[in-house]
Parts: C-alpha cells; structure tokens; sequence
C-alpha cells in the first residue's frame, strides 16, 4: 500500500468514525428523552410512556416522526434567514464538542492539546443560536426568554472556565486525555468534590435546565426563545439541548470522574463502557433534580452566579496555586 | 494544523445534517398558509407593537461586567501550561493581575451592580 493508499484509507476511516458519532449522538439524545420521561413518571409513582412499541421504546422516534412532518410556520413579521439559521447554528452547535471527547485513550476524532479550550469556546458560542432566535421571532417572549437565557449563560460560564483553569493546573495541561490519566491514582471528584457541585450546577444553568430554566419559565414566558419555532425547527433547538446535556455530562465525567478509568480496580470492563456508565449517572442526577428541585427566581440566580460561584472559584484557584507550589 | 483538519470536517458534517434535516421537513410536511396562524403570539392578542423595543440595563451591563472576567479566563489559560516553571517575578505578575481583578469586583459589588432583586 503507497503513502495516497494510506491517506485515503486513514481519511475514510476518520469519515466513517464521524458519521458513527453524529448517528450515536442522534440515537442517545433519543433515548435520553425517553429516560427523561420514564424516570420523571417513576419518580412521580406514574409509569410514563408505555404504549408505543416494547415498554415505551419507540416513544422518541414516533415523536420525532410527528415533528418532521408538522408544517413549519415562518411568522410574518419574523427575519426568515435569521430565523430558520438560529437553530441550525444551535444543533450543529452543540454537535461540535463531539470532535475532541475523548471516548477511551486514543479514541477521539480529533485529540488536540486545546480541547477544554474548545469545548468552552463552543459552549459559549450557543449564546448566538438563543439570541438569534430570540432577536429574529420578533415576538416579546421570544425576546424576553432569549435575553434572560444570554445572561444566564454568560453568568455560569465563568465560574466554568475557573473550575477548568484549576483542573487544568493539576493535570498541567489541557488536553482531554492527559486530564484523564493525571486521574490515574485518584479521581478529581475527591480532591476537588466542592469544585465537583459548583461544575455540575453551573452545567444546569448552562444547558438551562431546571431549577434554572427561567428562559424558558412556561407560566409566564410561554416558552421563552423558541415561542414561534414549529416542526423541524423547533426539533432542532431540542435535540441541541439534550445533546449539549449529554455533551456537557461527558465533559463532566472526563474532568472529575476520571473519564474511561476503570473504578474499584474492575479494569476487565472496557473503557468506552465505563465512560458510557459514567456518564449516564451523571445524565440520571440531571433528571433527578429535574424531578426533585422547583424554579429558581431570576435574582437568586444571579446572586448564586456573581456572588457565590465566581468568588469561589476565585479563591479555590489562588489557593490550589498556593498549596502546590508550596508542595512541589 | 493536520490536528485540527478533522474537526473543520466533522463541523461541516454537522451543519450539513442540520440542513438536510429542515430541508426533509419542509418538503415532507403539508402547508397551509393562513393570516391568522402567521401572525406573532402574544396570547390571543394581536401584537401591538413591535417586540424589539427596549429592555432592562441590567442585562447590558452584566454582559459588559462579563467580557472583563472572560478576558481574565482567556489570560489564565496559557499560565496552566508554565504555572510551576515561572521564575518569582513572573508569578508575582499572574498574581498582581488576579488582585486588580479582585479589586475591580469588589468596586462591582460595593456599586450594586451585581444585584437584581
């Protein structure tokens, strides 16, 4: 085989792979909303969805089905480009950070020295497809949800990018699986367990999910930003939403769990199973407190943000720097 | 940049599912157009005005309050890579930067900007 032979087998390789991701992400958003569902009916004492298909299994894809073939309404007085570009910008959005989760050692489309910079660059950039849809329905819910969600984003992502700071001086460098093998002999959810909580509640807010899904506060915003989306369009803005949830839950596992790192020596369980199961808890706590904790009000949100979290963080950093430089 | 190639193809993917996946709808699903269902949603109203009108500060200046703290996040991040190996005074600038970070909150704080109630 020449050096073009290899080129091209190395390049449909890294094609099908993609393809695999992009179908697999697809499939496990399904699920998830299926889980979602089941869980919450279970944790109300309700069985949840059950008709279609074994146990409620074909649930997602019937529902998905619907949506593909309602009509999308463009409201009149909407932007037409703008409007039906915002949730193609939010989906493949929150597609993106697929390319660098490190799925096992060695096992990632594209392993970068950067990726936690990336995955928080393109995190931060889902602001766009909120506003953009917001701004473009021309609508006071639309706009008011849009707005509200921009502020909270941009609130929580900075006590994310501390949290990534100090992770990243421990590990001493940020790439994703140098950040899971400096977890070798002890998994950062037990030295750094406070960090741990502070993370997974700013990933709530980040993903605007319940307490903290104010853009979207039904009783009196309606639906938030995506009021006048409909059919497909409407699907997408979904989809992105749980895929940023899955995406965000696996960013989780490979900072503080320890990513494909057997637990309790049981090493004869591959990786790639342990990131799955991993992530799954962390997927489980999302639906657990989504069953467990009412709204939030806009200014404790903010207090928690601005006044509790970046402060934190602040500290935490100087004071891990502290410790470690004294230690080494 | 052969690292990075990659991901420039597996963005193009995606922004081409999202693509196909609204262009399936468009021509699978049935259409009819009426004045009514066009019109914006405003809980059985008709809109009255225009919805971009004007919206509270708060909102701008928490955006504003932010881009410096990003700036802060974006600085730190290439310190992650020498943190251990900087001479004294190297540190001591890191250090110097994050108190007049400190400082400018603490103004913030003290201002009521931070506060929404």
């Amino acid at each position: 085989m020449g050096k073009r032979g290899f080129r091209l087998g190395v390049s449909l390789y890294l094609g099908v792979i993609m393809l695999l991701v992009l179908v697999l992400v697809l499939v496990s958003v399904a699920f998830l909303t299926l889980a979602e569902r089941k869980i919450l009916g279970a944790m109300q004492l309700r069985v949840g969805p059950g008709t279609v298909g074994f146990f409620g299994i074909l649930q997602p894809f019937a529902d998905g089905l619907k949506l593909l073939l309602k009509e999308t309404v463009l409201p009149r007085s909407s932007n037409g480009i703008l409007f039906i570009s915002a949730p193609i910008l939010s989906f493949s959005l929150s597609l993106l950070p697929w390319s660098v989760i490190t799925f096992n050692l060695f096992h990632s489309i594209a392993d970068i020295g950067l990726g936690v910079l990336f995955i928080l660059v393109v995190s931060s950039l889902n602001v766009y497809g909120i506003v953009l849809a917001g701004w473009s329905s021309n609508s006071k819910f639309a706009f008011i949800g849009a707005v509200r969600a921009a502020a909270q984003m941009i609130s929580y992502e900075l006590s994310v990018g501390l949290i990534l700071i100090i992770i990243g001086v421990c590990a001493g460098s940020l790439n994703l699986s140098d950040i899971v093998l400096a977890q070798k002999h002890l998994f950062n959810i037990v030295t750094f367990f406070p960090l741990f909580l502070i993370f997974f509640i700013s990933i709530l807010a980040e993903t605007n999910r319940t307490p903290f899904d104010l853009p979207e506060a039904e009783a009196e915003l309606v639906a938030g930003y995506n009021v006048e989306y409909s059919s497909m369009i409407f699907a997408l803005f979904f989809l992105a939403e749980y895929s940023n949830i899955i995406v965000m839950s696996a960013f989780a596992v490979i900072l503080f769990i320890g990513g494909w790192l057997p637990v309790f020596g049981l090493s004869f369980i591959p990786g790639a199973l342990w990131f799955g199961v991993k992530t799954s808890f962390v997927l489980f706590c999302f639906v657990w407190v989504r069953a467990t904790f009412p709204r939030y009000r806009y200014d404790q949100l903010m207090y928690l943000g601005w006044k509790v979290f970046l402060p934190i963080t602040t500290t935490f950093l100087i004071f891990v720097y502290a410790v470690f430089a004294v230690v080494l | 940049m052969f690292e990075y190639l990659p991901i420039y193809i597996f963005t193009s993917f995606s922004f081409l599912l999202s693509s196909i996946l609204i262009t399936v709808s468009l021509i699978a699903s049935s259409d009819s157009v009426e004045s009514e269902k066009l019109s914006t949603y405003e809980c059985g109203f008709n809109p009255f005005e225009d919805a971009r009108k004007t919206y509270d500060i708060k909102f701008y200046v928490v955006a504003m309050v932010f881009i410096i703290f990003d700036v802060e996040v974006a600085l730190l991040l290439p310190w992650v890579f020498v943190a251990f190996s900087l001479t004294n005074v190297a540190t001591l600038g890191v250090f110097l930067f994050l108190f007049i970070l400190v400082l400018g909150f603490i103004y913030e704080w003290e201002k009521e900007v931070l506060d929404w109630a």
